[in-house]
Formats: structure tokens, sequence, C-alpha cells
């Protein structure tokens, strides 16, 4: 319906098109293409300037440097998981044991590291070779995951479900539900360093978006993986391995899910039973992508979409903790945000965070 | 037959800035079939959805039994004068028959031993013996399509809209929905029959309408028109060749290369070229021996064959009889039981997409919706899937613009109409939609090609296009090609054809031009009547085709 002209009018469309794109792009063609791009990804900023508002208006502390630092240190863990579940999602799939990796992941690799004194294995290993051992342990949880899901054609809500709570077990069972104290400081530089008020793990979050974002756009495996979400039947016609991108996706997704897991054990300086599973992280995962634009479906999101979904959260939390919210009610206001925040999100977003009817 | 049931008086409707429907007047009277055709694109969907009820028009107005139409959005009170049995099926298959008859319109309690009893009266009347509890995804295709028909039905819909109802149907099957049809109008519904098929609406429709560019051009008894005004009003121009991409196969095989334009030496090459017989040709293409399969889309028993450089191979039969899942096991879109599948005297395993298309065999699948595109992805994305690795530098970088660049050549060479390399297929009409497959095949510059209908639901301009791109590849670049097909029209361009009756090679047509009977007897398992040899049928017959299909 769209292309609906006269065959003598149309003819030359496609010509021009051709031309244009063999000169390297029009201007008018580019800027059409951005514009279109641009205002889907920038849909929550007018929702971010008005929560930036409300919090300066809240509380005198929170319009200054040092809050933000924290802000992007407390939400850079939660960051790079979101990237992991976005990938996942795009995919047309959806994982919700990366929270459990998240808490998995640093406890085998601290219990691997400090002494036996401290509830450790005593292998003593070194925290180097630990950081290691926690992304093997991403990528193997990832392969599993992925090998169940992909090859053995079982669901994967139900997969990972169950995925989460055997490893949310592992990780108390190997340390009888201690704590794990004393973190070498190679294991807990990631989320704990900073350079003057800028935080290492804010940086390493900011560069994995960016990176994972250019990766989606620019690389040929990252459009695969829009394909294989778009119509996984189409990209397997068009020769695309679509299980092994599949699989991929699950284990880099876990690997992201570990190294958020390295940088919040840094910044409480412990890996606690509680970590990930415990905490519930996982309806922030989703919340961040799903109103950063990521559809459930696979096939459609970004990751400017995603940080910005990450960045909200983020100063939702802030502001909350700086109105001084009872403790009591903290959880059930924080919950109404992100409904709402997703409800904004849908409106301004428009079609590209609606769900198909 | 006098009294006017649906009425649409100077419709209009826009999608920013294409006016798909301009000013459309139409009526339809009780107990009559008119037959409404038209190019993909010509506003056949958007007029489809305004009379379902589906979409508001901009201006104009529709009206049933001389009453103005209820509220758009209304669409319990608008299925009372008028149901859409739309071409992709509307049906609900984990649940029964009767559920899905009367899907929406049961009461607020359930009555199961009323709803099962009207069904099975429902059914019965239309010939259709099935318990009312069965599951519908146990019915076939043409079941479901008249379990679709019952619920217009039930729900005392006057008119009834088929849109294109025979895409999915065996011949047989087609003319049982024909008595359908006509049993219909003859108890008083109105019937708006689309289709591309102008053989059947000559068959079957009193009148006929046909839109271009969202305007209607005509609108006349078909009995005085013949199929040249008709293709004539739906193209726009008196310049187009009658016989260009219709149903007379035999016709169109031994005109064609005249008449095609840039396309005719090309053509003229193929058809002058008498070493059919391949020996002449060299090593095959490809080679397939004693392959077989227990697909649910028809299976495969023992079936060999070879396709030579440069050569067109048709296969065609039944739907039933295997013709679908030859292609797809030797696409690798599907795993065979047994056999062999060799492209250039090499080995390709079967059931590996991936693997089969780096052998160098291209797949225009059969479902394009399905598996022909990634629906909200730009044009130049999806003409470029097939060759990612070899447009990407080292480091695995694909550029936008280098998409744009390569894809260029490819819907240009298939005259594919978008507003720029960016823009979604999913905004594209069915037509330029087809080409995006049909780019994305020719992209990965493959040795064989393997198409399965390729030119389902595409209009006859875009159609004769599809098919003359697939011949001019094979007769420049010595790919061959193995056109997997029931539409009879399409095996024009084919130097072979292969008839498969319940999984195995019935027999060979292996000169052109091929006799339309001969191929429907064969389809059916039967020989040719004028001897054993259908090598050389006698020259045309039943070249106008109104009677089949």
């Amino acid at each position: 319906m769209i292309s609906n002209q006269a065959p003598q009018r149309r003819a030359p469309a496609p010509a021009d098109a051709g031309a244009a794109a063999r000169a390297g792009g029009s201007i008018g063609a580019r800027l059409r293409g951005m514009n279109v791009s641009v205002l889907r990804e920038v849909a929550l900023l007018p929702v971010l300037i008005l929560l930036i508002v409300v919090g300066t208006v809240v509380s005198p502390a929170f319009f200054t440097v040092s809050n933000f630092a924290g802000i992007g240190q407390q939400s850079s863990a939660l960051g790079v998981v979101v990237v992991g579940e976005s990938l996942i999602l795009l995919i047309g799939g959806m994982d919700l044991s990366l929270e459990s990796t998240f808490g998995l992941a640093p406890m085998v690799a601290a219990w691997l590291i400090v002494p036996v004194a401290a509830y450790g294995a005593g292998t003593d290993l070194s925290p180097y070779l630990g950081i290691l051992v926690l992304l093997a342990v991403g990528a193997v949880i990832g392969l599993v995951n992925g090998l169940l899901i992909v090859k053995g054609r079982l669901n994967g809500f139900i997969v990972t479900l169950g995925m989460t709570i055997v490893l949310a077990g592992l990780q108390n069972g190997i340390v009888k539900a201690q704590s794990l104290f004393n973190l070498p400081y190679p294991f807990g530089y990631l989320g704990s360093a900073s350079y003057g008020q800028l935080p290492v793990s804010l940086i390493v979050a900011v560069v994995i978006f960016v990176l994972t974002g250019l990766f989606l756009r620019y690389h040929r495996a990252g459009r695969a993986i829009y394909a294989v979400g778009g119509n996984p039947a189409a990209a397997r016609a068009a020769g695309i391995k679509v299980d092994r991108v599949k699989i991929g996706v699950y284990i880099a997704g876990s690997v992201l899910a570990a190294i958020g897991g390295l940088m919040e054990a840094g910044r409480v300086s412990a890996v606690t039973g509680q970590q990930g599973y415990g905490e519930g992280i996982i309806f922030s995962v989703f919340a961040a992508a799903v109103i950063g634009g990521v559809s459930l479906k696979g096939g459609r999101g970004n990751m400017v979409g995603a940080a910005s979904g990450v960045i909200l959260l983020g100063i939702v939390q802030d502001i909350l903790d700086l109105a001084n919210v009872s403790n009591y009610w903290i959880e059930a206001i924080d919950g109404a945000v992100i409904l709402f925040a997703l409800f904004l999100a849908r409106i301004v977003g428009g079609e590209s965070t609606a769900e198909e009817r | 037959m006098t009294s006017t049931l649906v009425e649409v008086a100077g419709v209009e409707k826009r999608f920013g800035t294409t006016r798909a429907l301009r000013g459309v007047d139409l009526s339809i009277d009780a107990g009559q079939c008119l037959g409404l055709v038209g190019r993909n694109g010509a506003g056949k969907s958007t007029l489809v959805s305004i009379l379902s009820g589906l979409s508001e028009p901009d201006a104009g107005t529709v009206r049933f039994g001389g009453e103005p139409a209820p509220r758009v959005g209304d669409i319990g009170r608008w299925r009372e004068w008028i149901a859409t049995v739309f071409q992709h099926s509307m049906i609900v298959p984990y649940l029964s028959v009767a559920e899905n008859v009367f899907l929406g319109a049961t009461a607020s309690v359930v009555s199961w031993r009323a709803m099962r009893r009207s069904t099975r009266e429902i059914m019965g009347e239309w010939g259709l013996h099935v318990a009312p509890e069965t599951p519908c995804r146990d019915l076939s295709v043409e079941q479901l399509q008249v379990v679709e028909i019952a619920r217009a039905l039930a729900r005392g819909a006057k008119c009834v809209v088929l849109d294109e109802p025979t895409a999915a149907l065996e011949r047989q099957a087609s003319e049982r929905l024909f008595e359908r049809v006509r049993q219909l109008t003859a108890s008083g519904v109105a019937v708006l029959y689309i289709s591309h098929h102008l053989e059947e609406v000559f068959e079957i429709c009193q009148d006929v309408a046909v839109l271009r560019d969202g305007e209607l051009v005509l609108s006349a008894p078909t009995a005085r028109l013949s199929k040249d005004d008709l293709v004539a009003a739906m193209v726009g121009t008196a310049a187009v060749d009658p016989v260009v991409g219709d149903t007379v196969v035999a016709d169109t095989a031994a005109t064609a290369s005249p008449t095609t334009g840039p396309e005719a030496p090309v053509d003229g090459d193929i058809a002058g070229d008498p070493a059919s017989d391949g020996a002449a040709r060299g090593e095959a293409v490809l080679a397939v021996d004693g392959l077989s399969s227990h697909s649910a889309r028809g299976r495969l028993s023992g079936v060999s064959l070879r396709v030579y450089p440069g050569e067109v191979v048709g296969v065609t039969g039944l739907l039933s009889a295997g013709v679908a899942t030859i292609g797809r096991v030797i696409a690798g879109a599907e795993a065979a039981a047994g056999g062999a599948v060799r492209l250039r005297g090499r080995r390709v395993p079967t059931g590996q997409r991936a693997a089969a298309q780096r052998a160098g065999i291209g797949y225009i699948p059969e479902d394009r919706r399905a598996e022909g595109f990634v629906a909200h992805l730009g044009v130049a994305e999806n003409t470029t899937m097939t060759i990612t690795r070899e447009l990407s530098g080292r480091l695995g970088l694909l550029p936008p613009r280098r998409r744009a660049v390569a894809a260029a050549p490819f819907t240009e060479r298939l005259s594919l109409v978008s507003s720029g390399p960016q823009q979604p297929v999913a905004e594209l009409s069915g037509g330029n939609q087809q080409k995006v497959t049909v780019a994305r095949t020719l992209a990965h510059r493959p040795s064989l090609i393997v198409a399965i209908t390729p030119t389902r639901g595409v209009d006859v301009a875009s159609k004769e296009l599809l098919l003359n791109s697939l011949a001019s590849v094979a007769a420049t670049s010595g790919a061959g090609v193995l056109l997997c097909t029931d539409e009879l029209s399409d095996l024009a361009i084919c130097d072979r054809v292969l008839v498969l009756v319940r999984g195995e090679v019935f027999t060979e047509f292996s000169s052109p031009p091929f006799d339309r009977d001969a191929l429907i007897l064969a389809t059916e398992g039967i020989s040719a009547p004028w001897g054993d040899d259908p090598q050389d049928p006698p020259k045309k017959s039943g070249q106008t085709g109104q009677g089949d299909e």
C-alpha cells in the first residue's frame, strides 16, 4: 500500500536511492534515517529531565557531582547485567538466571581466593585467576542455558527459572550461607576504585554499553542478532546459523552478568549470599530493558534505550533515598514508579515500545 | 437480485502521503458474486479492511442494506452484515471446529450442545463432515476455509468477502470452493471475490471491478469482457502484451521471448537451445539421487533429478505430492530421510541451510512472510543478509552504507519500489516484499536457485518480472534454477518440467512449450491420452484456461 503510485512515476525511485547510496548516502536520506532512530532513542529524555527536576526540588544534595558519581557507581553493575539481558531479549529469548549468575560467579571466584579461615575453599587462588574463573563460571552457565533452550528445545522461561534457583542454592551451599569479606584488591578494584570522583565501574560500564551498541549496529554478528530475533525462520533461510547465534548470546549474557557481579562485590567489599537472587534484581533488569524500548518479543531495541532505562531506574532509586522515604514503603513506591515509567516510556516512545496486539 | 446489500460511495483513504483509495464507488447486490482484481498495491487490501470494519475511511460512506454502516470497531455489528475470509487463516488452531465457528459469538453462558449441533448442521450443508469436536489444527487448509465461511454465516453475514481464497488450495479443492460460492450466491448471499487469477473471476463472478492506484477504473459484467481487457485495466497501459504472465502456458512459452523487452535475447537463447536433454551441457549443477523424506508437507520416495548449468527445471504436482518438500530438502531447510544431494559433484548435507547456502544453493522459500524477510529491518539489510560475511571487513564490521551500496544493483534489477534502502520491508506491498526475497537470493550469486512458488500472491506484472529475472540469471550466470510450483503458468520459463505424484517422479516434459492439459492430467497421475510419450504432446489446447483451476 505504501508504494502505491503509477508505475511510470515509480521507476526512478529505486535508481535514485541506489545512486544516493553509492554516493555515500545523500544528506537528506541520512538525516531522515537518523531522525527516526534518534527520535526513538531519546524517547526517555523528557522523562529523565523531569526526574532530574524532581530530584533537585526534593533535595539540595541531588544535583551534585558526588551524587551523580554515586548513582553511576550504583547503577553500573545493574547496567552491565541489563546489556546482557538486552542481548538475550533481542534474539527473542529471556534469561531469569542472570540474577543468580550475578551472585554465584563472584561467590565461586571469591571462595577459591580467600583463605579457609574466611570460609574459603583453601585453594588460595590468585585474584587474577579468580577473575578468569568468574568469567568461566558465567560462560558455562550461559552455555548450559543455551544448549537446554536451543538444542533441547525447552522453554526459556522455565529453564532459566529453574536455573536461577539451582544457582542461588549453589551460591549459599558452597559457603554454608556465609558472606565472604576481605577480598584482595585486584578482585575488588573494578567495583571500588575511582579516578578522582569518576568510578572505574562507571567507565567500564559505559565502555561496555558503547562497544555493545556499536557491535549491534556495525558488526555482522550484531546484525545477525536482530535478524534472528526479528524472524528466526527468515534468518535461517538466509543462511544465518540461528542456533549458534542464540547460544553465543546466552553465553555473552551470562558472562556480562558475572562481570556485573564482580562490580557489585567490589562496591560492597564482600560477596554475600544475598547478592543477586536474594535481592531480586531481575525485576530491575527487565524493567530497565523494557523501559528502554527493548521488546520482550525480540528483534527490537538498542543500547541507547537500555542505558537510558538504567539511568532512569538509578535516578528514581536515588531520589527515593534522598527523600527519606520510609524503609517500610520503599519497595512499594519503587515498584510503582517503575510501572509508571513503563507507561510513560510507552506513551513517549510510540509504536516502538508497544507490544503487538 | 435487485436489492443492494453493500454500497460504498466516494471512499478515500490515505496513509501518510500515499492515497491508497481515491473516491471508490462500489455496490454489491444480494446473490451477486463480484470479482475484485488489481495489482499489488492497487488498494484492494485497504478496501477490504474498510469493508470489514477494521479501518475507517478518511472520506466517503459505507452502507449496508440502505442503512449507514455501524461504527468502526463495533465488529460484532459489522459481522451481521459482512464477514471476510482473509488470505491468512484466522483460526485458533487449538480450539475445536465448533468453537472456531462460534468464536466471539457465543452467549454469556456457553451451550456446548447447541453449539455442536448447529456447527454440525452448517458444516453438513457445506458437504464437510468433520466432528465439531475436532481441533482445528487437524484440519486441511480447505477444511479450515470452510470453517471460516461457516463462521461468517453463523453470524448471519449477508455478504462474504473472500480474499485470495484459492491461494493455498489444490485444483480440486478450488473447484469445490467454486461450487460453494455458487451455493452461497444462490441462497442470496453476496460475495466479493478477490483474486490474482483472472480465469477464476471469469468462472464464478457475474461482474468484475478493477482497482488501479486506488481508483476504480473498470466495473462491468464479466460476460462483456475479455481477459485482455482486464489486464489492460489493471496495468493501465495498452502496450502490455495481453499474454504476459498469465495462464496460457503453451502460448507464453512460445511467445515470451520476443515480447519481454530486455530479457528477450536471453530467453531466445534458452528457447533456441535444442540440447535440453542436458548431456551436451557438461556436468550437472545439481544431482539428486534417491531422495526420500517423511515430511508432513508431502513425502518423497526415491526422487532423482539433474539440473544442468543455465537450465530452468520445473517441478510441479499437487500440494501433497512433495513439490515443496523437494525444494526445501535441496535448499537445506529440511533434512532428508535418505538419498543424496550433490552440487557440482560435491555432496551437500541436507537439513543445514547455512551449509547449503555456502555450497552455493540459493533459496526462495514458499512462505515469504514466514521465511522470506525480517519485516522490521530495512530493504538493504534484508537483501544483503545472505552476504554479510563477504561484505564485512576483517573485524566483521559492516556499516549500513556498505549494505545499501551492495543491495542497490539487485533491487534495481528487480525494479523494487521503496522509499530508500532503510525502509522496513513490512511497509512494502506483497510483490515488492517478494522482490526482497529474490534479491536476497540473487545477492549471494548461487550456482543453483531453489524457488518454491515464487509468484504466489504476486500481481501479473511483478510475476512476469520475477520469473524473467530467474530465467535471465540462469542464462547469464550459468546457474541452474529449480522452480517448484503448483502454478502451471510459472512453468513457462522452464526448459524441462518434472511432474511429481505422491512423492515420485511421474513423468518428465522435456521440451517447451508444455501442454497445459497434459500437465494437469499428469499431476493427477494420468498419462496423456494421446500416448505414452509426453515429450511430444500435440500443440496447444485449452489455451484460454477459463475452465481450469
